[in-house]
Parts: structure tokens; C-alpha cells; sequence
């Protein structure tokens, strides 16, 4: 008798090639929707124009203006001079890799830590404090942005093992809290330290705080430096990817990563085999905090984007493309490496479309129709499993 | 204090009717988390359709109720692809609203921009041009106080949901379902129908309270926002009320009032006085639910089978 739980369902190696199907077939659904939404904007904008309607022409100004640089990504070669779009997309890429991978960690205890976006908001504001106010350096200033998150990832953790809140409603909860606090602080009327009243943002961490920078690498393609002098990608990438690597052999080979796949599996079980259940979720909670706080870390220290309290009135969208990004992986600590790529690529790519024709938010709503899609995923896998072996079976059935 | 009267039973209105569609979600055995989302759509489609309304010159009375009508209508269809992936494909619950969440405010942006055929997510409603459905429509005056349309309804609502929930065929059904839907399948009910009609019922009061938190209260909304939150504490209201009906509507009076704060602090002269920034104001809403949370949470109750999908087949 096999009862279903209702746990973390996308866990588990098991059927790894058809996770990774299902994991495709998001994406291409995602890419049509996407495809559609554009088709159907340009269908609009054309016949407000009065021009007659063509579907070939659609077609060309769709792909053209919109669809191609949503697949091309920050390769999109009209946006990349000196290697400019690439560099955004890994400097987008990295804090997606840790975001996805807080949600992937939660994940395997059975918690949905959807508050991310509050994580690293938290982490955002810590990381620029020690960096502009307190002039760390920057693995310092990395190391405060993690314990940022942790302490907002702690939370909803602690009212879920000993106030029995879910863990959901803290998380959205302190999200929302963690964005007026870090608003305010930094704000603080147009007196606060890191506040730069003439751009009405915190101060760039190039003229005020050299020492934050993360390093910078390049890269040769064809003997000449592909990134130009001023576009030089931060190694946040690399400390993700890193960090990612970490995360799996925690997950996969140690004690303590057994034990929280215990009690995501089934909390009763662990409960009852010694495994101090309550510890544990607030252990998982507070390091996908870390995770996600150390994602605002890597990304506000590469000096590319400042903090902007006065029109900060949403959470971070890293936050929540996390979410996508862990789904996509199926929590795989690896797989959120490339799901991240994925996404950064579609959101660096959207922001290349003819403004006036097709909102950047399309790329918005291609990773939400992904999410929708990931939620129901495991039908995916069993049916897209059952093409590949239906074939033998019937074989089977004659002989 | 007038003003912060008023604007405590607006939101207060608004809370409950959003609160109360996710009760009946919830008491079907669905989480429905997706509430946010629902009320952004609500509220996107109520807004444009008073612009519709507007330049098509429809009487006042004519014209808001299409709107009404039109925000439920938006909220109705889009919970239903909760209700097709949370029922049909028994996907994860809390997933799937999550996703429908960011869909809305990611769909809601692009729609408002391509109206404006511009880079701004802002639609107006409430300008000159406008007069004809001015907000001032939405409201009447008893006395020194103004109240709005929205809050009638909601008091409708109010008393019709205690009476289908507790008096009704279909609300004892409905509970069952949300308690334990395999017995509620033994004598004869049908758990995916009476699932279906608890989240499309939270879609239609979403909706409308999508456009009652955006009409009444500001002449433009900024769609890049969402609706900040709101849906997030009315699923605070129904936990704190119990996911009953009059409980929810008193945990919303206990939450608009803060809500109502962050509107009005400075023209209050004690806390305009204190010289706290609007952020403080904004976030009390949410700190108060934590609290709130935190000390009755041990104790609630939430329908028994909420979150876990159905399957006939499983025991």
C-alpha cells in the first residue's frame, strides 16, 4: 500500500533522465506561451497602426524585435558590444544560482521557502552597510550578507518548529517586513549614510567603497580579451557555482543532509528514528537564508546595480525566480547551476525587446507559466516516461 | 478620526471579502495561496473596464456594476487554472498559487504598459477626463463619514457566506470535502466539483476585492506593485478568524486598522507628531499578523485535509 505524501514531491535522483525531460518540457511549454503572448502584442500594436494584417509580417516583427533576443539572451548581438550583455547575464546568474539553491535547500526538508526575496533583500542591505558605512572588504562584506539572510531565513524556521505558523505565511510575512525596514534604513529621510541623495540610490561601491568590489575576471576568445575594460564580470559566478558544489555534498553525503531529507520525507519517521525534527527545520531555514542573503551579496558587490529605497516598492524578482529556478532543477544543487543560466538568459534577453512593442515582462511570464508548469511536473515525468517505454512494452505484449 | 474610520472599514471590506474566498477555497481542501495574484487580475480588469465604460459613456450606475461584474468575472477565470492544477493534476497547491502570483503581477505589468503604450505600469482611472466614473461614485456620505459601495456588498457577502456555510447543503458538503473527502466520497459527493466551486467562489470574491482594495482608495495604480501584500494578510485574516465567517470578519477590522494607518499618519496629530517614516506604517499590518499568528497559531485548527490533493483511488 503505497500512501502519498505530501512532501517535497520533486526530490529524490530517481528517474534523473526523465526529471531532466520534464524539466525541458517546462521550458519549451514556457518559451511557447511566451512565443504566443508576443504574437498576440504584436498582432495589437499592428492594427492600432492601422497597417493590414499580415501574419508573415507579424511573424517577422515578433521574431525580430522580440522573440530573438529572448532566445539569444545576453548574446543578443545588438546589446553586446564589448561583451556588455554576456557580463550582465552572469552577474544576474550568480545570485539566481543562490537563490534557487536556498529554495532547493528548504525544499529538502519539506519547506517551501518562498521568502527568498526577503533573504536577500536582507542580505542586499547588510552586504552595502558593511561595505559603504563600516569599508569591509569584500569576503567580509559577502560573509555579512549571508548572515543577514540567515537570520530572516531563521525566523520563519523558528515559528514553524515551535509556534507551528507555516512557514509560508512568515516567510511572505518577513519578506514584506525586510523590504520597508531595508527601504527605510537606507533612506532614512535623505540622511542616511549610504544614500546619495543627487541619484536618489546608495552610494556606487566604486566610488565609495573600492575595497567591496568583488574581483573581476576575463576571458580570451580568438587571442583578444572578449569583456571590455569597463564590462568585466565579477568571480560571483564562480563562488555560486561553488557554493552549489557544497550544497550537493552537504545533501548527498553527509549525516546532517540525510537527516533533513529524513524529515522532509516523513517528519513522524525521522521523528521517531532520534532525529531531532524541530532542530532541523530551523538548521534548513535559517542556511537557505544564508544561501539567499549570500546572493545579494555576490550581485551587489559586482558594483553594477545600486540599491534604490524610494522606488524599491517590489520584493526583488530574484527572489522569486528562484523558486523557478529550483523547480526546474528539481532541487538538484547542480541542476540550479543551469536552470539559473536559464532564467538569467530569458530575463536579460527580454530587457532587449523593442520596448514599445513588448514589455520586458514577458520574460517574467514565461518563468511564471514555468513554475505553473513545474508545480504538476511529476504527471509530466510519468507520461513522458511512458512514451519511451511504451514501444517495448507492446513488444512485449505480442510475443 | 472620520478619516480613519473610513478608511478602516475599506479595507476592513476589503479583507473580509478577500478572506472569505479563500475560506471557501480553503474549507473545500485547497490552499489557496494564489489569492494575491487573483486580486491583481481582479482588480486590473474592474480598472480597465471602468476606462471601457467611460469612453463608451454608460451611465453611472450601469457602468459600475459592469465593472464589478468584470472583475469578477477576471478573478473567476483565473482561479480556475488553480483550481485545474491544484484538482484536476493534483499538483502541489502552494507551487502552483505561487506561480499564478507572479503570473498575475508579470501579466498585469505587461497589460498596463501596452494600454499605455508606454514604459509606464501606472493606469489612471480617476482624472478629469474621467469624471464620469470618478471614484467619488463609489461612495456616499451618512453623516460626517464616507463609506463605499464595496462595503455594502461585503456585508452582503458577509452574512450570505454564513448562511451557505453553515445552513446550507452545499456549505456542509463543502466542509466535508475540506475535512475528509474520502468520507464525503462514500456517501455520494462529488469532492472535484465541490472542490472546483470552493476555488472559482474565492476567485470571484478575490476579484472583486481586488478592485475594491484599488478603485475607491487611489485615482491610479501602479501595476508593477501588485496589490503589495494584500492578498498575503487576507490569508492572515482567515487564519486568525478560523476560518470562520464572522471570526474573519472581525480579524479584518483588527488588521485594516493598521493598514488604515500607513494612509493617514499624517494628518493624525499624535503619530504625525511621532515623525516615523510611511515604511513603519506600511509593515504594521505585517508585524501585527506575525504576532497575532504566533500566539494563536497552537491552537488553530485548519480544515484536516487542506493542501493534500484528492485521488479516488488512493485510501
Amino acid at each position: 500500500m503505497e500512501k502519498k505524501h505530501n512532501g517535497p514531491r520533486l526530490s529524490g535522483a530517481s528517474g534523473g533522465f526523465g526529471t531532466l525531460l520534464a524539466s525541458l518540457v517546462c521550458i519549451l511549454s514556457g518559451m511557447i506561451v511566451g512565443f504566443v503572448v508576443l504574437l498576440v502584442l504584436g498582432g495589437i500594436t499592428m492594427s492600432q497602426n492601422g497597417e493590414e494584417f499580415n501574419f508573415l509580417t507579424l511573424l517577422k516583427t515578433t521574431w525580430e524585435q522580440g522573440f530573438k533576443p529572448i532566445v539569444q539572451g545576453g548574446f543578443y548581438s545588438k546589446s553586446n558590444a564589448m561583451g556588455m550583455a554576456v557580463r550582465m547575464e552572469i552577474l544576474q546568474a550568480a545570485p539566481l544560482i543562490m537563490t534557487g539553491l536556498s529554495v532547493a535547500f528548504a525544499y529538502k526538508t519539506g519547506l517551501f521557502n518562498i521568502g527568498a526575496a526577503g533573504q536577500y533583500t536582507v542580505g542586499a542591505f547588510l552586504a552595502l552597510y558593511f561595505a559603504i558605512v563600516l569599508k569591509m572588504p569584500w569576503w567580509v562584506c559577502l560573509i555579512a550578507s549571508a548572515l543577514g539572510g540567515a537570520i530572516w531565513g531563521a525566523i520563519p524556521g523558528i515559528f514553524k518548529a515551535f509556534l507551528n505558523v507555516n512557514e509560508v505565511i512568515t516567510a511572505i510575512m518577513f519578506n514584506w517586513i525586510g523590504l520597508y525596514a531595508v527601504n527605510t534604513l537606507i533612506y532614512q529621510g535623505g540622511t542616511g549614510p549610504m544614500f546619495n541623495l543627487k541619484t536618489t540610490k546608495t552610494f556606487t561601491l566604486k566610488e565609495s567603497a573600492p575595497q567591496a568590489l568583488l574581483p573581476s575576471f576575463n576571458v580570451n576568445v580568438g587571442g583578444k580579451p572578449y569583456f571590455g575594460k569597463m564590462f568585466m564580470p565579477s568571480i560571483g559566478i564562480f563562488l555560486a557555482i561553488a557554493v552549489a558544489v557544497i550544497i550537493w555534498v552537504i545533501i548527498n553525503k553527509t549525516t546532517f543532509g540525510y537527516e533533513l531529507k529524513a524529515c522532509g520525507h516523513n517528519k513522524n519517521a525521522a521523528k521517531y528514528a532520534g532525529i531531532n525534527e524541530k532542530r532541523n527545520i530551523v538548521l534548513s531555514m535559517t542556511i537557505a537564508g544564508a544561501l539567499a542573503g549570500l546572493g545579494a551579496g555576490l550581485f551587489y558587490l559586482s558594483g553594477s546595480k545600486e540599491w534604490e529605497p524610494l522606488v524599491s516598492t517590489a520584493l526583488p524578482a530574484t527572489g522569486f525566480n528562484g523558486i523557478s529556478v529550483a523547480l526546474l532543477a528539481s532541487s538538484n544543487p547542480i541542476g540550479c547551476i543551469f536552470s539559473a543560466v536559464f532564467i538569467s538568459h530569458i530575463t536579460v534577453g527580454g530587457g532587449f525587446m523593442t520596448a514599445k512593442l513588448f514589455p520586458s515582462e514577458v520574460s517574467d511570464i514565461i518563468s511564471g507559466v514555468v513554475i505553473y508548469l513545474c508545480a504538476f511536473s511529476l504527471l509530466f515525468k510519468g507520461r513522458i516516461m511512458k512514451l519511451f517505454t511504451r514501444k517495448p512494452n507492446r513488444k512485449g505484449d505480442k510475443a | 478620526m472620520w478619516l480613519l474610520l473610513k478608511y478602516t472599514l475599506l479595507y476592513a471590506a476589503v479583507l473580509t471579502l478577500v478572506a472569505l474566498g479563500g475560506m471557501f477555497s480553503e474549507r473545500s481542501g485547497v490552499i489557496n495561496i494564489a489569492l494575491e495574484g487573483i486580486m491583481v487580475i481582479g482588480g486590473l480588469m474592474g480598472v480597465v473596464a471602468i476606462n471601457i465604460m467611460n469612453a463608451l459613456g454608460v451611465p453611472v450606475f450601469l457602468g459600475i456594476l459592469a465593472a464589478m461584474l468584470a472583475s469578477a468575472l477576471a478573478g473567476l477565470i483565473y482561479s480556475s487554472l488553480l483550481a485545474f492544477s491544484a484538482i484536476n493534476l493534483k499538483a502541489d497547491q502552494t507551487i502552483g498559487g505561487t506561480a499564478l502570483n507572479l503570473l498575475a503581477t508579470a501579466l498585469a505589468t505587461v497589460i498596463a504598459k501596452r494600454i499605455n503604450g508606454s514604459d509606464s505600469p501606472k493606469i489612471i482611472y480617476s482624472t478629469n477626463s474621467n469624471a464620469l466614473l470618478n471614484s467619488s461614485h463609489f461612495s456616499f456620505n451618512v453623516g460626517p463619514l464616507t463609506l463605499n459601495w464595496f462595503l455594502v456588498i461585503t456585508v452582503a457577502v458577509l452574512a450570505a457566506a454564513w448562511f451557505i456555510l453553515y445552513r446550507s447543503r452545499f456549505g456542509m458538503r463543502l466542509m466535508a470535502c475540506g475535512e475528509h473527502p474520502q468520507a464525503a466520497d462514500s456517501v455520494g459527493i462529488n469532492v472535484y466539483k465541490m472542490r472546483w466551486a470552493g476555488v472559482l467562489m474565492s476567485g470571484i470574491l478575490g476579484g472583486i476585492g481586488g478592485m475594491a482594495y484599488i478603485v475607491p482608495a487611489v485615482g491610479e495604480w501602479n501595476f508593477e506593485m501588485g496589490v503589495a501584500g494584500m492578498g498575503f494578510l487576507a490569508l492572515a485574516v482567515m487564519i486568525f478568524g478560523q476560518w470562520k465567517p464572522l471570526n474573519i470578519a472581525g480579524a479584518a477590522l483588527f488588521f485594516a486598522v493598521f493598514r488604515a494607518m500607513a494612509n493617514i499618519y499624517d494628518s493624525f496629530g499624535f503619530l504625525a507628531r511621532l515623525g516615523w517614516p510611511k515604511e513603519i506604517y506600511n509593515m504594521m499590518p505585517f508585524v501585527a499578523s506575525m504576532i497575532v499568528l504566533a500566539f494563536t497559531s497552537k491552537s488553530s485548527r485548519a480544515p484536516k485535509a487542506e493542501g493534500i490533493p484528492y485521488d479516488k483511488g488512493s485510501r
